[in-house]
């Protein structure tokens, strides 16, 4: 990216230029959909960003940095945030000597996610500073401005993105910004180390905080207003804001930059003024509940809208009170397994055998679609495995010899790792089969590294998990590695073979990616190259 | 609202440069000075499912999604889907689709995506040249003239 005064730039990628322009020390985070390109932009921009296994390792590792007292930067989808949400609550109470800034994106309306969040409940739950910008160009400022907070504060604070601000291309007008102070360790047991005894301190103090931030922000110059008439007075934060802009322009307008804690008192002063005081916002009735419960009367959304996104139609049936049911647009071709993919034969010859197939989070979760339709639960990553163990443990005889887990490279090193434990420990009477399909990439969020594709953030070559020695070395008794393409044949004897056989079995179906072979070949040329460059290097 | 706004949307199959039409039409608006958002919604829907994106340019835009009904201009480049789109269109609106290129013309059959924007770009008042930027600031340098040929055909059809 060539950094000039006037860009057009993706949300994410506002996020990154503000993170390199502050000086951020460490990006971490799991690739999600609408999260990914942050990092990946902060590495191409220079940045040192890496992804970890999952989402709560990459929050610790960043807790870690900004305990050193570096500027830090942890991103992650909505559902992300779930896997985190054990050490950011605990995050809040221990605060930070640098900067660290945890970005949720969130996605209303589920483009590609399996429930609709709203991660506004998650500040107020953790008592954390959250901010949520509504352009690219907030979400510069923003996360120039959540780092100041966070280090003013000492204290992490969320910045809240949704799918339509991640990924808007809108004009920025970038800026440097200061820099960090050097990182340095400063001993504090008391602050760090949550032992009952500490916690209970660091929690009133914490709330003691949350305060001071709430009397800061009624003047903190992140909530803005828009001068119009009295009529209607609109409040509203992030990509809603632009959508109530365009449908009443006439309206006056309390934006909300900082979500949490609010400024209830400004927000107060804006109301009383107004004949009428609207809440537009999107997803859960998170304002207008906490504008309510402190004693402001203002008007909220009919709850149908509360499902998927918002937009300037929907805004203005809002604004007119309009309840009468919406005409659903016209469907569309739905995503399908590419032609080629290797996960294919997989599917076919589960619903071959009519397996009870416990399913997953990532492309191949398109499994569940025709033709195939081989895959009867997805709830979140890692549970294929325990669902099925679940299944196992109750179905009849004959039924629980069908049931079969099935997990992708890349969900198995996030969250599968404990569920395979998990088999061995509590292992079912008829045993229990686990398929990684392992394509070699994270395919479902734009090919992304994991830890056992050996390779880093930026495909240079680092330890590798190899997925049949943990299976082995945790003591799966039957682990097969097979190519489900070349080998079909094979596959689905094995496959037949480990059902009766009321054993554990680890099938590792590997074949990469398609979208993805090509690269791999180039990232695996390249670290040869490299390694006999070294090799001639030694030798003189 | 200051000004008036053009609405245009892009819509088609993962797979068929949809995102990247748009990306073309958003630096040409943009290096012509106007405010502009683009809006496109992605992930599972790189998958060979439908894909949609909407851009907006003015003196100054608002929400970075096209109203529905108030497209100025709907870009289609799978035939297909069409009809699934076509509700996004004002009335009076520009329709564009593949059926508007003789495909035998094109060097390379992946270039018609730009070759409907040369179609498209008739109908906007943006300098040739910021479309040349265009193409050649997202494309890799190798595909440049073929592209370049391929707009020129879609620019010479009209409307």
């Amino acid at each position: 990216m060539k950094i000039t005064e006037r860009m057009l730039l993706s949300g994410n990628e506002a996020v990154a230029l503000a993170a390199h322009n502050a000086g951020v020390a460490l990006g971490t985070g799991y690739p999600g959909t609408p999260s990914t390109e942050i990092l990946e932009t902060f590495a191409d921009l220079g940045g040192h960003a890496q992804w970890s296994p999952n989402e709560k390792t990459a929050l610790e590792v960043g807790l870690g940095s900004a305990f050193g007292g570096g500027r830090t930067l942890v991103t992650m989808k909505h559902v992300g945030l779930n896997v985190a949400a054990d050490p950011l609550f605990t995050a809040a109470y221990t605060g930070v000597s640098g900067a660290l800034i945890i970005v949720s994106a969130d996605d209303p309306g589920m483009a590609s996610s399996q429930n609709e969040q709203d991660n506004r409940h998650y500040a107020q739950a953790a008592c954390l500073p959250m901010l949520e910008p509504s352009d690219s160009q907030e979400a510069f400022d923003f996360m120039a401005a959540a780092i100041e907070i966070s280090e003013q504060w000492r204290i992490p604070v969320l910045l809240r993105m949704t799918t339509r601000i991640c990924h808007s291309k809108t004009i920025v007008k970038p800026r440097p910004l200061p820099p960090p102070s050097p990182a340095s360790f400063q001993c504090d047991i008391q602050g760090r180390v949550m032992i009952p005894a500490y916690a209970r301190i660091a929690h009133k103090k914490l709330r003691q905080k949350i305060k001071k931030i709430a009397a800061w922000n009624e003047t903190s110059g992140l909530n803005k207003i828009v001068e119009g008439d009295q009529a209607l007075g609109i409040i509203s934060s992030g990509v809603s804001v632009v959508h109530a802009r365009e449908a009443a322009p006439e309206a006056s307008l309390l934006k909300l930059g900082m979500t949490h804690p609010l400024p209830l008192e400004s927000i107060r002063c804006f109301a009383e003024k107004m004949d009428r005081c609207l809440v537009i916002e999107e997803g859960d009735p998170y304002l207008v509940d906490a504008i309510r419960a402190a004693g402001i009367s203002v008007e909220g959304k009919d709850d149908m809208y509360r499902f998927g996104e918002l937009n300037v139609n929907r805004v203005r049936r809002i604004v007119k009170g309009d309840v009468s049911q919406e005409t659903p647009p016209p469907k569309g071709k739905p995503p399908q397994l590419c032609l080629g993919c290797p996960h294919r034969s997989v599917f076919e010859i589960l619903r071959k055998l009519d397996c009870i197939v416990a399913g997953d989070i990532g492309c191949y979760t398109l499994g569940v679609l025709p033709p195939f339709e081989a895959m009867d639960s997805c709830v979140c990553m890692g549970a294929s495995i325990g669902v099925g163990l679940g299944l196992r443990r109750v179905l009849p005889g004959e039924q629980a010899r069908r049931v079969v887990s099935i997990i992708g490279d890349s969900t198995f090193v996030h969250s599968g790792v404990t569920g395979l434990i998990e088999m061995v420990y509590n292992p079912p009477a008829t045993g229990h089969v686990v398929i990684i399909v392992d394509n070699g990439t994270t395919a479902m969020t734009g090919l992304q590294e994991h830890p056992a594709t050996g390779r880093t953030l930026d495909h240079q070559p680092t330890g590798k998990v190899v997925l049949e020695d943990l299976a082995r070395s945790i003591g799966v008794p039957n682990v097969h590695v097979i190519d489900p393409s070349k080998n079909q044949d094979q596959f689905e004897k094995i496959l037949r073979e480990s059902l009766q056989k009321e054993e554990l079995t680890l099938l590792i179906a590997r074949r990469p990616c398609i979208l993805a072979a090509k690269k791999i070949r180039e990232y695996e040329k390249a670290a040869e190259i490299a390694e006999c460059e070294c090799c001639a290097e030694m030798e003189e | 609202m200051a000004g008036k706004i053009a609405n245009i949307i892009v819509a088609g199959l993962g797979g068929q440069g949809v995102l990247k039409a748009s990306d073309i039409i958003s630096e040409a608006v943009f290096l012509a000075g106007f405010d502009i958002k683009k809006s496109e919604v992605h992930g599972m829907s790189q998958r060979g499912g439908s894909v949609c994106s909407d851009i907006r340019y003015g003196e100054a835009v608002f929400s970075p999604m096209v109203p529905e009904g108030e497209a100025d201009y709907l870009v289609v480049l799978s035939e297909d889907q069409v009809e699934n789109n076509r509700h996004q269109l004002r009335e009076g609106g520009v329709l564009i689709t593949p059926s508007m290129i003789d495909e035998n013309k094109l060097t390379n059959k992946k270039s018609l995506n730009v070759a409907l924007l040369g179609v498209l770009s008739r109908n906007m008042d943006i300098d040739r040249s910021f479309w040349l930027d265009s193409i050649r600031a997202n494309l890799p340098e190798k595909i440049h003239e073929v592209n370049f040929q391929a707009f020129e055909i879609g620019r010479s059809i009209g409307n």
